[in-house]
């Protein structure tokens, strides 16, 4: 994908919907080792509180602060961590890229997330919105950074996969 | 026995096994009545309980609401700089007072009939309480023997030890020190050496199990080398490693000691089958850490009975506060914090490392799958105990990790409060 593609608006919104769009398909699909393949080298990645980022407390419930560290959070999913089985599924909504900042794209939707435990019926599991930096790159559009903002009080059990 | 004690005891249809505390009965875990005993005689009675820090109240007039057990609770700073809680319920109809997580106030205003009390919960003020006028007399209102002093709202006793603030129901508590001992204390002014605290953030989860099973979970080092493939491959926690776990003389309060080893295979390790010698990370930047306590340890955690945890696993320091729902769940809330004076690489650290713990730690998403599914299986299993024997039967300090007489002495301790 070259940057003529971009040049409008409307362009540059599809590019960035198609990249969520991909993005959460992965996620749901759990093909986690292509995960970190959706960010650039050092983006940072953190999953967050809404209620740190209000009172301006730096703490993230999840953090990666390189693609590497994303790596291994694979590697613990695959190997490490022990959690039983369970579907994820993103559903959100549209995107909107409200500016450009650096070279990159600042871009957000909501999002929720549905978790569905073996045996179990399916619950609400993450509610929150989606705040990224996005880089135009030789491989195409990659986040430089994505903050997920939770609104939920509670995490539900345990937060295992990405989102 | 008095008649009220009676009718309680009659509520628990279950009588210890014999064996004592070897044994724990699954009916700890499940029974509704034995959920409200713990609330009037621990978590309503003689024990003092965590409620936030310092740091997050430090001006006349902030709050924080939360909890003791399920009660919630409000502590607030008053002009003069003291700290104090009340139970979060209005003396007229029982409505929260205060309906914020955290904030700063003049004073609590219900919303229902806006009875006032002030930052130290005593009524200030009640609407119409000389009634209405009609025509030269007055109708309606409070009684003539209303007093504003009868009806504060209920104190709690509040004590902060270097920043960390507790509170408790019993208003002739001891002091949290006197209430620790003197080791637990010690470990406890370890990390809470009087240096001015920084909340870093909040993390919270609901985790479906007993509050109990949490607490037993930092007081069992068995598990901690078996469980936790993260921790015992890069050696941050594993039974080959200096270790020990001691405990006050109540038993309710514990603390599990270790010293970093390394990443190998070794005698100690034989029957770790999760030890994953070949473990990498790509950025092991996430174990870059800082000695910055005199001694040698590099772990420890403490329990505090009834429902606290002080983690300090390398650089990452958290209270975790146990908030109980209800026999089978409770809410786990994480206060990740550090120092006032940290620089900016150490903070680094304590963040970097927080992925350690919390609803996504690499090494917490485990126990909280553990607790779990112990729970799930704790059904129609009323008559049968958990065998607790590893170490022997005692409840003795020890200088290992094969054991689980932290266990155990908690478990003496719950069953004197509770009369069980």
């Amino acid at each position: 994908m070259g940057t003529a593609v971009i040049e409008n608006s409307a362009a540059v919104k599809s590019a960035i919907q198609d990249l969520f769009d991909s993005y959460m398909d992965c996620l749901d699909d759990e093909r986690f080792e292509r995960w970190p393949q959706f960010f650039t080298e050092n983006a940072v990645y953190k999953i967050v509180a809404r209620e740190n980022v209000e009172r301006d407390l730096p703490l993230a419930t999840w953090s990666c602060l390189s693609r590497g560290m994303m790596q291994d959070r694979v590697v613990a999913i695959r190997n490490a961590c022990v959690f039983s089985a369970r579907y994820m599924r993103h559903v959100a909504g549209v995107v909107r890229v409200t500016g450009e900042e650096d070279g990159t794209f600042i871009a957000g939707l909501s999002f929720s997330v549905f978790e569905t435990p073996q045996d179990e019926a399916s619950r609400i599991f993450l509610v929150g919105k989606y705040r990224a930096k996005i880089a135009m790159t030789d491989d195409g559009l990659r986040f430089q950074e994505l903050l997920v903002i939770y609104d939920t009080s509670l995490i539900p059990g345990l937060l295992v996969f990405p989102v | 026995m008095t008649s009220a004690e009676k009718i309680e005891a009659s509520r628990i249809p279950y009588t210890w096994p014999a064996e004592g505390v070897r044994r724990i009965p699954y009916w700890v875990y499940t029974d509704p009545g034995v959920y409200d005993l713990e609330q009037r005689r621990i978590f309503q009675g003689p024990t003092w309980n965590y409620a936030g820090l310092e740091a997050e109240i430090p001006s006349p007039g902030d709050f924080k609401s939360t909890f003791v057990g399920d009660c919630p609770i409000v502590i607030a700073r008053s002009k003069d700089g003291t700290l104090h809680g009340f139970v979060n319920r209005c003396a007229h109809r029982g409505s929260a007072v205060c309906r914020s997580r955290y904030g700063n106030a003049k004073d609590f205003t219900c919303i229902y009939h806006q009875w006032r009390y002030d930052l130290a919960g005593n009524l200030l003020a009640v609407p119409f309480r000389r009634g209405v006028p009609d025509g030269d007399a007055r109708v309606g209102g409070m009684p003539d023997d209303f007093q504003l002093s009868e009806h504060n709202l209920q104190a709690l006793k509040v004590e902060s030890v270097n920043g960390v603030i507790f509170a408790s129901f019993d208003l002739t508590m001891v002091p949290v020190r006197e209430y620790l001992g003197p080791l637990m204390t010690s470990y406890f002014e370890r990390v809470f050496d009087g240096r001015p605290l920084r909340l870093l953030g909040r993390t919270s989860q609901r985790i479906r199990s007993n509050w109990k099973l949490m607490m037993e979970n930092i007081k069992d080092p068995y598990h901690a080398s078996l469980l936790h493939v993260f921790l015992v491959s890069f050696g941050l926690f594993r039974a080959d490693q200096k270790s020990k776990v001691e405990m006050d003389e109540s038993g309710g309060h514990a603390v599990l000691v270790s010293r970093k080893g390394d990443q190998k295979q070794s005698a100690g390790t034989a029957e770790i089958a999760n030890l994953k010698a070949d473990y990498t990370l790509h950025d092991p930047s996430l174990l870059d850490r800082r000695k910055e306590f005199p001694d040698e340890n590099t772990v420890v955690m403490q329990t505090i009975f009834p429902g606290l945890i002080v983690q300090q696993q390398t650089n990452t320091l958290a209270l975790r506060q146990i908030v109980t729902r209800g026999p089978d769940q409770f809410d786990l809330i994480w206060d990740f914090f550090g120092y006032g004076d940290d620089d900016e690489q150490l903070a680094s650290y304590r963040l970097k490392q927080a992925n350690l713990m919390g609803p996504s730690g690499l090494v917490s998403i485990d126990d909280t799958e553990a607790l779990e599914v112990c729970q799930k299986s704790f059904v129609e299993i009323n008559d049968k105990s958990a065998f607790v024997e590893l170490g022997g039967h005692g409840w003795e300090n020890v200088n290992h990790m094969v054991t689980e007489s932290a266990i155990r002495a908690m478990y003496r301790c719950y069953r004197d409060f509770m009369h069980i």
